[in-house]
């Protein structure tokens, strides 16, 4: 996982609450086996004027939606995504983050967002803020008020500094944070713990053997 | 601190349970790792998982852990010949990757294939007291068995491939309790669809949401899988309801549920899988069952919801401009006029099925509408898929899809089918559903398509009058 440590990049604004990851990437995208390749789906009936593209589908020649935000002259490149409440529900699809990480986006600030969204931003390293109502609103005024707005994250001091210099401070949990900072390998990090597991499983075989029945055949074959 | 509220802070909740007996270590920094028991797995979440833990090199940590069945994608008429080749790539992809790791497996062609989170129950494979994940948000539906049971993004799938752990942060302790008798024609989906009314898409988000109450536990089996399906719905990371004789006898006997002396153990196990009468909640809410109406939703949002007898709200009185600007993006998507009454809303489109609503008891009581109807001319086509082959092996058994196909109704396959459109059944652009399955979001029946989201008996009626009607006076 790539670390995310600063970033300082232009705030896009989609003023929508509860945008549901079906949104995000619609289902027909979903048929890739692959990782990569999702940001030209990325809100795809939202942005695209012809009703819904097809799996694969080059998008080079299909029709934008004027009116949608991200194709906007003044949003082109943003790497900061400003939402509203609930971001992110719905359906736990991964690619959804795959879509906006790979449409450009590194970091999500909203007011507050769906558990499993939240859970593969940090798994991706897509920095997912939390920020206070109040604060999302004039964030949103501010951006809308200011062509080329943008704002640095720095994850280290867990602050967001706008471009007039005030400071927003914000919190996200320790663990997340050092995975982020340093682009830790969760799985690398949890099989470090191998013993810990075997002993567990050690116990619960003992407790509650129908739940290894893998295990009893094992011990019942020795 | 006085002696009985000392004995409170003892008492556990069913979560606090499930939580406890299943930590792994405790690695200071607020996270926990968790072992889990099953990890159900299905076409469209796993394959990149299968490649990360090949590019790395990495082993599968508990081979007989694992039940994979592929149900998204599939076509629910002429198995055989799957036309979309970006499908068929993603089913291949799957069987390559439970044969390459001799995962276990349900394939197609197999009478026990279905949706994912029927068949887990359905085979024992979900057992009460497990952690049951899958890469997909209804895992849910599972916590009817009384198990902690929720959806993953697909690096955690790839992470309980390789570990059989989850590093979690554990979520807050939600109640829902629902007291007194349903009304009659009422269901499990009501009741759900009611809570989300009232708490919002969000209303459970970081919780695990216990269901609880005599409504609750008046419930069937089925009926409670149907409550626990839609707790992501209220944003809940997992709903959950306490084991009862019903638990018990749901499981007795299932393939892969333990017999002999071992059964005895797990039931004994099992008996304590409740909340202590003690136990303290974060939350709480109390809904009396008595006001519980047939509920068909009206926008992109399984909370806008409205009983039958209803109308479509409108936005101009809606005091939050979020909320009123929400409301008003429904109304355009779904073309729908304030003040409507949704028994004036005609539908083109009926789905009956999806993990919500496609065990027996669903299509039971479909049936019970049905039997001596006819379609509604208006209305297309009208899809019963039921949730696995085993469950359409006993629809027939019962003849009740003879009572579908004499109506006019297309008796399929068993798959995820319309409920999101992964494979040939979906709407068209502007065609109106009324669907038995979860989601109400833009597109997500198809690209332009509109649902709206019902009980079995009310989208069976639907299909009959062409519209929305009140089940009760059907």
């Amino acid at each position: 996982m790539k670390p995310f440590t600063t970033l300082d990049a232009l705030v896009a604004p989609l003023d929508r609450a509860n945008v549901d990851t079906d949104s995000i990437i619609p289902k027909q995208f979903l048929k890739s086996i692959h990782r990569t390749g999702f940001g030209r789906y990325l809100f795809d009936s939202w942005r695209y004027a012809d009703g819904g593209g097809e799996a694969e589908q080059d998008c080079a020649g299909r029709p934008l939606r004027e009116d949608f935000v991200l194709n906007q002259p003044r949003y082109r490149g943003a790497g900061i995504l400003l939402a509203r409440e609930n971001f992110g529900c719905g359906s736990s699809r991964e690619h959804a983050v795959w879509a906006l990480q790979d449409f450009g986006f590194r970091c999500v600030i909203a007011p507050s967002f769906a558990d499993i969204f939240h859970a593969n931003c940090g798994k991706n390293g897509v920095l997912a803020v939390r920020l206070d109502g109040a604060i999302v609103d004039r964030l949103f005024r501010e951006v809308a008020g200011r062509e080329g707005y943008r704002l640095q994250v720095d994850l280290e001091t867990l602050t967001l500094t706008t471009p007039d210099g005030r400071v927003i401070a914000f919190d996200i949990e320790d663990g997340l944070r050092q995975r982020l900072l340093h682009g830790l390998d969760d799985i690398g990090v949890t099989l470090g713990h191998a013993d810990d597991i075997r002993a567990y499983e050690r116990r619960r075989a003992m407790e509650t053997p129908w739940l290894f029945p893998d295990r009893e055949q094992v011990i019942s074959r020795k | 601190m006085p002696p009985d509220n000392e004995a409170d802070d003892m008492a556990k909740t069913l979560y606090d349970k499930l939580w406890d007996a299943h930590v792994v270590r405790d690695n200071g920094d607020g996270t926990h790792h968790i072992y889990i028991d099953k990890h159900l797995c299905h076409e469209v979440t796993t394959p990149q998982a299968f490649e990360g833990l090949r590019l790395a090199g990495r082993k599968l940590w508990r081979r007989a852990a694992n039940l994979a069945v592929p149900d998204h994608n599939v076509p629910t008429v002429h198995r055989e010949r799957i036309n979309d080749p970006i499908s068929r790539l993603q089913l291949d992809t799957l069987e390559a990757n439970v044969r390459a790791w001799d995962v276990p497996y349900i394939d197609l062609f197999d009478e026990r294939q279905g949706i994912v989170h029927i068949i887990g129950p359905e085979q024992g494979a979900s057992l009460p007291g497990m952690t049951i994940v899958c890469g997909d948000s209804h895992t849910t539906t599972n916590g009817a068995l009384g198990a902690w049971a929720f959806g993953i993004g697909t690096s955690d799938v790839e992470h309980v491939l390789a570990t059989q752990t989850l590093p979690l942060r554990k979520s807050g302790n939600m109640r829902v309790i629902v007291d007194g008798r349903l009304g009659p024609g009422m269901t499990a989906k009501d009741i759900v669809l009611h809570v989300i009314g009232r708490i919002g898409t969000a209303g459970g988000t970081g919780h695990v949401i216990e269901f609880a109450g005599s409504a609750i536990t008046d419930l069937s089996m089925e009926g409670r899988m149907t409550v626990c399906n839609m707790a992501i719905e209220a944003g809940a990371r997992a709903g959950l309801i306490a084991v009862d004789d019903k638990t018990i006898d749901y499981v007795r006997g299932r393939p892969f549920a333990p017999t002999g002396p071992l059964w005895d153990k797990a039931v004994a196990a099992w008996r304590d899988l409740h909340s202590d009468t003690v136990a303290r909640f974060d939350r709480e809410v109390r809904i009396d069952a008595g006001d519980i109406e047939p509920n068909v939703t009206w926008g992109t949002s399984p909370e806008m919801v409205v009983s039958v007898d209803g109308r479509v709200p409108d936005p101009d009185k809606e005091p939050d401009a979020v909320r009123r600007e929400g409301m008003r993006n429904a109304l355009r998507y779904m073309d729908l006029k304030p003040g409507t009454p949704m028994t004036a809303i005609r539908i083109d489109k009926v789905f009956i099925g999806s993990c919500t609503n496609a065990r027996i008891e669903d299509l039971r009581a479909a049936a019970g509408v049905i039997k001596g109807r006819k379609r509604a001319a208006n209305v297309i086509q009208a899809l019963i898929v039921p949730g696995s082959g085993l469950v359409k092996r006993q629809a027939e058994k019962e003849g009740l899809d003879r009572i579908f196909v004499d109506a006019g109704f297309e008796w399929r396959e068993a798959g995820c089918s319309m409920c999101l459109g992964m494979n040939e059944d979906h709407l068209n652009p502007g065609e109106r559903c009324a669907s038995t399955s979860n989601r109400n979001f833009e597109g997500r029946q198809g690209a332009g398509g509109r649902t709206h989201l019902v009980s079995p008996p009310m989208a069976a009626a639907a299909a009959i009058a062409g519209h929305f009607v009140d089940v009760r006076n059907f």
